[in-house]
């Protein structure tokens, strides 16, 4: 018979070098206890430990809590696992095994009672003997768990002097340095001025019309009352407050307040079609038509979009680029082409030797149009009716820009610019004319290009989308 | 009028801050003080330092700076046509109460919103100005900062380098809503906001060509809120619209919150008890809707009038719909059809896949494991288990129905 007895302080190391000397021992032959509660009669002298004890990782995770358990169970059950582990090495997975349960159910219990001591411990500020503030507290754990709990405060107070005191263990931290001692204590009588503040705090920030007490003792229960200090302020806050919603609701609307009467009426926003137009049958110009496109309903897309993208680019632009629609980050930022296609574009458009801010850059459709899976926005195609309702702004931007001549990059843009958006890949290349008659140049969306799986195909792909784009020059030499 | 005490000022300016449901303080970056130079540090999941009576978490100082506010929104206690008293707290008062505080371990940081005094610029830039501060003195606890939308986007980013969390409130459910009961607010300009401090975000996390981070921005992300009760907007538009602004701004969290009585309120919406089984019941469609895998479709039906079923959860609602996916055998059956079973979350679905792999598995296993086998036994099979009759009974639904208490009064 075995019967390892462990210290109230160093516990772990003492359990792990006594676990490991009987790892190969049958539970039913150790009688595991603490140093100070209970004595050994009949204790033989531990045997060498072996050297090649091994253990799954997650092994000393499970343990760890174990170790603090008040009764001491934790140490049998922690060297059962131990022992059961050398035949068993995939024991710990099974949660259906009642001792990997039973260690499972105690860890939790510990964990919640160092949870619930990061949580419920209160400091009072005490009288300081040096330069650092220092603060004092009583606390009262389930279980003996003052070493597992205070890196925790090291780590949050680095900056004040402290001691934790426990009716087992004083915890102290001065400048810097850390120091357990297992002794006796008995609760304080303390107050701090703060307390009365903080219950204030409590007090207010509790909302009387929905009250909920047992879902308040589930997570706090009564034995930690005694000393959190707003918890005197619970029994009245309860008993009044079916009286104080009561007494909302009897007392019914009010007056608005008379200063509020005589504060400024806030002011209206633009008019949607401001009258200053400089002429009222010719093309309203870019900033008009931008302010005007933001309130668009023309299409349902504006209801589930962030913001309207409308084009953007010198309005004395050569050049005007129509893609499809704004994808999910142009929807974001409100800008035209600065998702992935977009940055695809400026490459592309940058070793075909044209300035993008040259260029006027526009999509056919001006809101995101797209299906939620999950947490994602996908893109999805607009219908011809979206595109037939925008068209009237990209007809405006036709208008205001006067583009000397028109990129079509991709089928909806085709659509819209020519009406026809059939057949893209056997056209591109072309030079088509728009409705009112100005040269398009036809060719694919970079987005396309960014769909195709294979690495060569995207590359020679990519290659005719820049040759595409470098033709453009001549075009306008023409 | 006596000046304001402290006291006074801190009564007033957290009464009007409890309607934002948020006290969240997790997910953000690791921090500590261990080095002795500064205050504070974080934990991943968080700490609730207290619970209210009315069952809420306090995890941080969650304050108005001022409860002046040229807005009239009329679900608000603050708007401007109300008869409250109003105050303002300096900034050193903030800081002060943050961190006198946090030393006593009261509190996991601040959560500071405002009413809207001056202009959205001046305001956000208060705020700005109070995190700052904590931040130069050492503070290393969590701050949370709600955002002004109209304020400028330097600010934001100011704001968000300080700050762990930044969240912008949506407040109600439809714009249509919004622009009648908030009228000053607009709701295009709510989600433009979002979405610049997801870009924000975005490019931060971006690594420069020395493969470095340029900072942490809001490390904890973004949130928003939306009143529930308050408006005639049912809960298919209310989860739409939440899993539309989770996909769209990559936002952490969007807390509904029952609209409950306010003192001095607006005779535009009637002072109902706050709709606190609703609230929960969308609390729980959310979970489905991002973590088991749901449709929105499957959750809320035109059948029902595009409500969820207050009696039940969803998760038990769809499943009393849909017998005929069920019984589910838990030795066989994949995830994803294991996450549907009632009483099954998400940590006792992994669980049971590592464990069946020892040995199949029985009900009393499974509720060993920490599965809810009351609810789930009706529709599983396990070893040693089947439902037979169960699943087809015509009272399945109501043995999950808990009889109506009586109201005492």
């Amino acid at each position: 018979m075995y019967a390892p007895r462990l210290p109230r302080l160093g516990t772990e190391p003492a359990w792990r070098d006594a676990a490991r000397r009987l790892a190969a021992v049958r539970p039913a032959d150790i009688d595991w206890g603490w140093e100070d509660a209970d004595a050994a009669f009949f204790a033989d002298p531990l045997p060498e430990a072996p050297t090649d004890l091994t253990v799954p990782k997650a092994f000393p995770g499970l343990v760890r809590p174990l170790l603090s358990e008040r009764s001491g169970r934790g140490f049998a059950l922690a060297h059962a696992l131990l022992h059961r582990l050398q035949a068993q090495r995939g024991l710990l997975s099974s949660r259906a095994d009642s001792d990997v349960a039973e260690a499972q159910r105690i860890a939790k219990e510990i964990r919640r009672d160092i949870h619930k001591m990061h949580a419920f411990l209160r400091f009072r500020e005490v009288d300081a003997p040096g330069p650092r503030r220092a603060f004092a507290a009583w606390f009262e754990p389930d279980h003996r768990i003052e070493e597992a709990t205070a890196d925790f405060f090291v780590n949050r107070f680095g900056d004040m002097d402290w001691r934790i005191v426990t009716p087992e263990v004083t915890v102290t931290y001065r400048d810097g340095a850390l120091d357990l001692v297992a002794t006796d204590s008995l609760r304080p009588e303390a107050e701090d001025p703060l307390e009365q503040l903080w219950t204030t705090y409590y007090s207010n920030i509790f909302n009387p019309a929905r009250l909920k007490v047992d879902a308040m003792r589930a997570e706090m229960p009564k034995k930690y009352w005694r000393n959190l200090p707003e918890a005197r302020a619970i029994p009245d806050l309860i008993a009044g407050a079916r009286a104080a919603t009561l007494k909302m609701q009897q007392a019914g609307p009010t007056q608005p307040a008379p200063q509020s009467l005589r504060r400024p009426a806030r002011p209206e926003p633009e008019p949607a079609m401001p009258d200053t137009s400089p002429d009222l049958f010719g093309a309203p110009d870019l900033p008009t038509l931008a302010r005007e496109v933001e309130g668009c309903t023309r299409c349902p897309l504006h209801a589930p979009a962030t913001q309207v993208v409308f084009g953007e680019g010198p309005a004395a632009a050569r050049v005007m680029i129509v893609g499809e629609q704004p994808g999910d980050r142009e929807d974001i930022a409100g800008r035209p082409f600065v998702g992935p296609a977009g940055q695809l574009f400026d490459e592309v458009a940058q070793a075909a030797g044209l300035d993008r801010g040259d260029c006027y850059v526009t999509n056919a459709v001006k809101h995101f149009k797209f299906v939620q899976k999950g947490k994602r926005r996908i893109h999805q195609k607009p219908a011809t009716s979206e595109v037939n309702a925008c068209n009237w702004w990209l007809g405006q931007e036709l208008r205001a820009v006067d583009p000397a001549l028109v990129v079509a990059m991709g089928a909806t843009a085709l659509h819209a610019l020519t009406g026809k958006g059939a057949g893209l890949l056997k056209r591109r290349g072309g030079v088509e004319r728009t409705k009112d008659g100005r040269p398009v140049l036809v060719t694919v969306h970079p987005s396309y290009l960014l769909r195709l799986p294979d690495p060569e195909a995207r590359a020679r792909e990519t290659e005719a989308f820049r040759r595409d784009l470098a033709r453009i020059p001549d075009l306008l030499a023409a | 009028m006596a000046k304001m005490t402290i006291q006074d000022k801190l009564a007033l300016l957290s009464d009007a801050a409890k309607y934002d449901a948020s006290c969240a303080s997790s997910g953000t970056s690791k921090r500590g003080s261990r080095d002795g130079t500064g205050l504070g540090s974080t934990t991943g999941s968080g700490i609730c330092h207290a619970y209210a009576p009315d069952g809420r978490c306090i995890s941080l100082l969650k304050i108005l700076m001022t409860n002046y506010c040229v807005y009239d929104c009329a679900y608000c206690v603050n708007r401007a046509s109300s008869n409250v008293l109003r105050a303002r707290f300096t900034v050193d008062e903030v800081v002060w109460l943050t961190t006198e505080f946090y030393r006593r371990n009261y509190i996991e940081g601040l959560f500071l919103s405002s009413g809207i005094i001056k202009s959205s610029d001046y305001t956000m830039e208060e705020m700005v100005r109070i995190a700052e501060k904590l931040r130069a003195g050492g503070f290393r606890g969590y701050v949370h900062l709600k955002t002004i939308p109209e304020a400028s986007p330097e600010l934001i980013e100011r704001a968000g380098l300080v700050a762990d969390r930044l969240s912008i409130n949506v407040e109600l459910p439809t714009d249509a809503s919004v622009r009648s009961l908030a009228p000053e607010k607009d709701p295009v300009g709510i989600r433009k906001a979002m979405g610049k401090v997801r870009l924000t975000k975005e490019d931060y996390a971006e690594r420069s060509f020395t493969g470095r981070r340029r900072a942490k921005f809001a490390p904890a992300g973004q949130s928003t809120q939306m009143i529930v009760g308050a408006d005639a907007a049912d809960d298919a538009t209310i989860l739409g619209n939440a899993s539309r602004l989770y996909g769209a701004y990559g936002l952490k969290r969007v807390y509904y919150s029952a609209f409950s009585p306010i003192p001095d309120s607006s005779a535009v919406l009637p002072l109902i008890d706050p709709p606190l089984m609703r609230e929960h019941r969308l609390y729980q469609a959310d979970w489905l809707l991002r973590f088991y895998d749901f449709e929105l479709g499957e959750i809320v039906t035109r059948d029902a009038g595009g409500m969820l079923d207050l009696d039940v959860d969803p998760k038990l609602a769809w499943a009393l719909a849909n017998r005929d996916r069920f019984p589910v055998d838990v030795n066989r059956a994949e995830k994803a059809m294991l996450l549907r079973v009632p009483g099954f979350g998400t940590k006792i679905v992994d669980r049971i896949l590592k464990a069946r792999r020892q040995g199949a598995l029985g009900l009393e296993d499974i509720r060993r494991m920490g599965g809810r086998v009351k609810a789930a036994r009706a529709f599983v099979t396990a070893k040693g288990h089947h439902p037979s009759g169960a699943l087809d009974a015509a009272d399945l639904r109501a043995r999950f129905v808990k009889p109506k208490q009586m109201e005492l009064f």
